[in-house]
């Protein structure tokens, strides 16, 4: 009896196996074809001189040299633009959109209202909205440049200066950040109230709350958005593809902007992929990084028992 | 026990509603400055200090005249295809691997799901060049398969890992009495799992809809024939004839975008709730 039982388990547990894959199936196939066959391929393109008609020829790690050395393309500044704008633009996203959600989270009328109508600029089209902001910062006849000019404060140049290109970039990115703003919004009203009731009595003020109770309770939900923000902020390029297209003097020429034009202009497939791998490398490199200090900053409840 | 409320609380409220009153209006000001300059006639938009707040006349001989220039209804047929495609096959597949990875025990089940995960911190521009280049292979560029096809192979980590959060949440005592009752897990899945998921299902499809209708970088990449060309990518393409009519490239990105709005409207608390759902856990 036990026996029959035991076969019957075995039975029963190879046919999950073969369910469990077939229902997963067409994931793990995509997993397959569309990532990991992907990758390796990219890396042995990266050692190749290759552009699309002619054959891959193996030069080994010549791209990359060619890259790191300034004699490929324009990598470097490529790499500058997209550094400054990560720096400036993950900060502005995530301050902004915490702020959004510490005044939706309060007790409030028309919450639902507010917050679709500030989730709305991230579900409109890149182009739609991008030829909106173009309008909206034209120097000559812009809006903004109509109000600076009322509140007697310098005009700006917006898209067209070199040094204002990228702030205007972040600035209209600010505006679309309505899923960032949700996930934050989210996390604060996991946060149980008693924590600030004790608090209260206790005679703490807004202030304390904020940094006692709020921040390391939402400390999980913010290094979630900071991890997607950075890789997000490292792969930006519809606005330089749509308004800018690099421009000016290639203040604007993020990397994967840079990385577009080698594969698809240049044809040289070779050098797009080593890019290709560099910003994986990157990105990879920063992730772990900021998981490495997380340890210090973000709080889990009852972190310590598991 | 009621308290009575200090006057400071009643400022504070005042300012509170200010603030954020000023910050809503900051935010509808792009798309008010859109549908405004999309009635105007052309030179009324170059007038400035003071601007014209709203068109004298209304101009829907914009709207056709945008119409007309750009083959927006072309465009519309080949995005409602393309999308329609990858509603099909995001919805099917996702369904179907986060019910594998949530309800069925199987070998290699979390190392599975662990790489498919991972492939949401993966840069899509590492992979997109050997993408092309199979899909130039098999001469499909310039068609609409290299849009269509990825999505019946998962339809992306995010959608699978959205679904399953949700899937978990099902309690599995539906699915023994119904395996006591006969029934495999296919049934399971299409009469048991799928019609409680509902919202979630709903949630994957708004987002597959927004996401394909306003991608861009797509179709850029694989589309060539004018004839082809999704609404992004025609409203791109109209930029470069018609750059200095604002009023019709306004007309023209009131078009493309209406319907994501109209969508957006409808869905909002299915995807607003969809957001948190897998931020939360994540």
């Amino acid at each position: 009896m036990i026996y029959l039982n035991r076969i019957k388990k075995i039975k029963n547990s190879s046919w999950n196996n073969i369910v469990g894959w077939a229902f997963a199936f067409p994931a793990i196939a995509g997993f397959l074809i569309l990532n990991l066959v992907p990758m390796i391929m990219s890396g042995y393109y990266s050692l190749c001189d290759y552009n699309i008609i002619g054959k891959a020829e193996w030069i080994g790690i010549h791209n990359y040299i060619g890259l790191f050395s300034g004699e490929k393309g324009s990598f470097w500044i490529s790499l500058k633009a997209t550094a400054l704008y990560a720096i400036m633009a993950v900060p502005a996203n995530i301050g902004f959109s915490f702020l959004i959600a510490l005044l939706l989270n309060r007790d409030m009328k028309g919450r639902a209202f507010f917050r679709s109508l500030f989730y709305l600029p991230c579900i409109l089209p890149a182009v739609a909205s991008s030829f909106v902001w173009i309008l909206l910062m034209n120097p000559d006849f812009g809006l903004f440049n109509t109000i600076l000019e009322w509140l007697h404060l310098p005009k700006s140049q917006f898209f067209w200066g070199k040094g204002s290109v990228l702030p205007s970039i972040v600035f209209m990115g600010i505006w679309s950040t309505g899923s960032t703003q949700v996930i934050f919004l989210a996390g604060l009203q996991e946060i149980p109230r008693v924590y600030y009731e004790a608090l209260e009595i206790d005679g703490g003020n807004a202030w304390h709350k904020f940094w006692k109770v709020t921040l390391p309770m939402v400390s999980p939900t913010l290094f979630f958005n900071l991890v997607m923000g950075i890789i997000n902020a490292l792969q930006v390029f519809g606005q330089a593809y749509i308004i800018t297209e690099g421009g000016p003097n290639n203040s604007s020429l993020f990397y994967v902007y840079e990385l577009w034009r080698q594969a698809f202009k240049y044809m040289d497939m070779g050098v797009a992929s080593a890019m290709a791998w560099i910003l994986f490398v990157a990105v990879l490199a920063l992730t772990a990084l900021v998981f490495g200090t997380s340890k210090k900053w973000v709080y889990y409840e009852g972190g310590d028992e598991s | 026990m009621k308290r009575r409320k200090k006057p400071s609380y009643y400022l504070n409220n005042i300012v509170f509603y200010l603030f954020i009153c000023i910050l809503a209006i900051v935010c509808v000001i792009p798309l008010y400055w859109m549908v405004r300059s999309s009635f105007m006639i052309n030179t009324d938009i170059y007038i400035m200090n003071p601007f014209v707040i709203w068109p004298r006349e209304m101009l829907w001989s914009n709207y056709a005249d945008a119409l007309k220039a750009a083959n927006f209804g072309r465009y519309a047929v080949n995005t409602m295809i393309i999308v329609t495609g990858c509603l099909i096959g995001t919805i099917l597949t996702s369904s179907m691997a986060a019910y594998s990875f949530s309800r069925i025990k199987w070998k290699g089940r979390t190392v599975c799901f662990s790489l498919i995960l991972t492939t949401m911190m993966l840069p899509g521009t590492v992979t997109l060049i050997p993408q092309f280049l199979i899909w130039s292979k098999l001469h499909l560029v310039d068609t609409y398969w290299p849009l269509i096809i990825p999505s019946f192979l998962g339809g992306g980590a995010f959608n699978i890992f959205l679904l399953r959060q949700f899937f978990l949440g099902i309690p599995k005592e539906l699915d023994e009495a119904a395996r006591i009752d006969g029934a495999g897990p296919l049934q399971i899945f299409w009469r048991i799992i799928l019609p409680l998921a509902k919202s979630a299902m709903v949630v994957v499809g708004l987002f597959t809809f927004l996401n394909n209708w306003n991608d861009f970088f797509g179709p850029i990449i694989y589309l060539n024939s004018k004839e082809k060309f999704t609404l992004a990518l025609g409203l791109l393409q109209f930029r470069g004839d018609y750059s200095t009519k604002w009023n019709l490239l306004m007309a023209g990105s009131t078009i493309v975008a209406a319907p994501c709005i109209v969508i957006f409207l409808i869905g909002q608390r299915y995807l607003i709730e969809g957001i948190s759902l897998t931020g939360l856990k994540a």
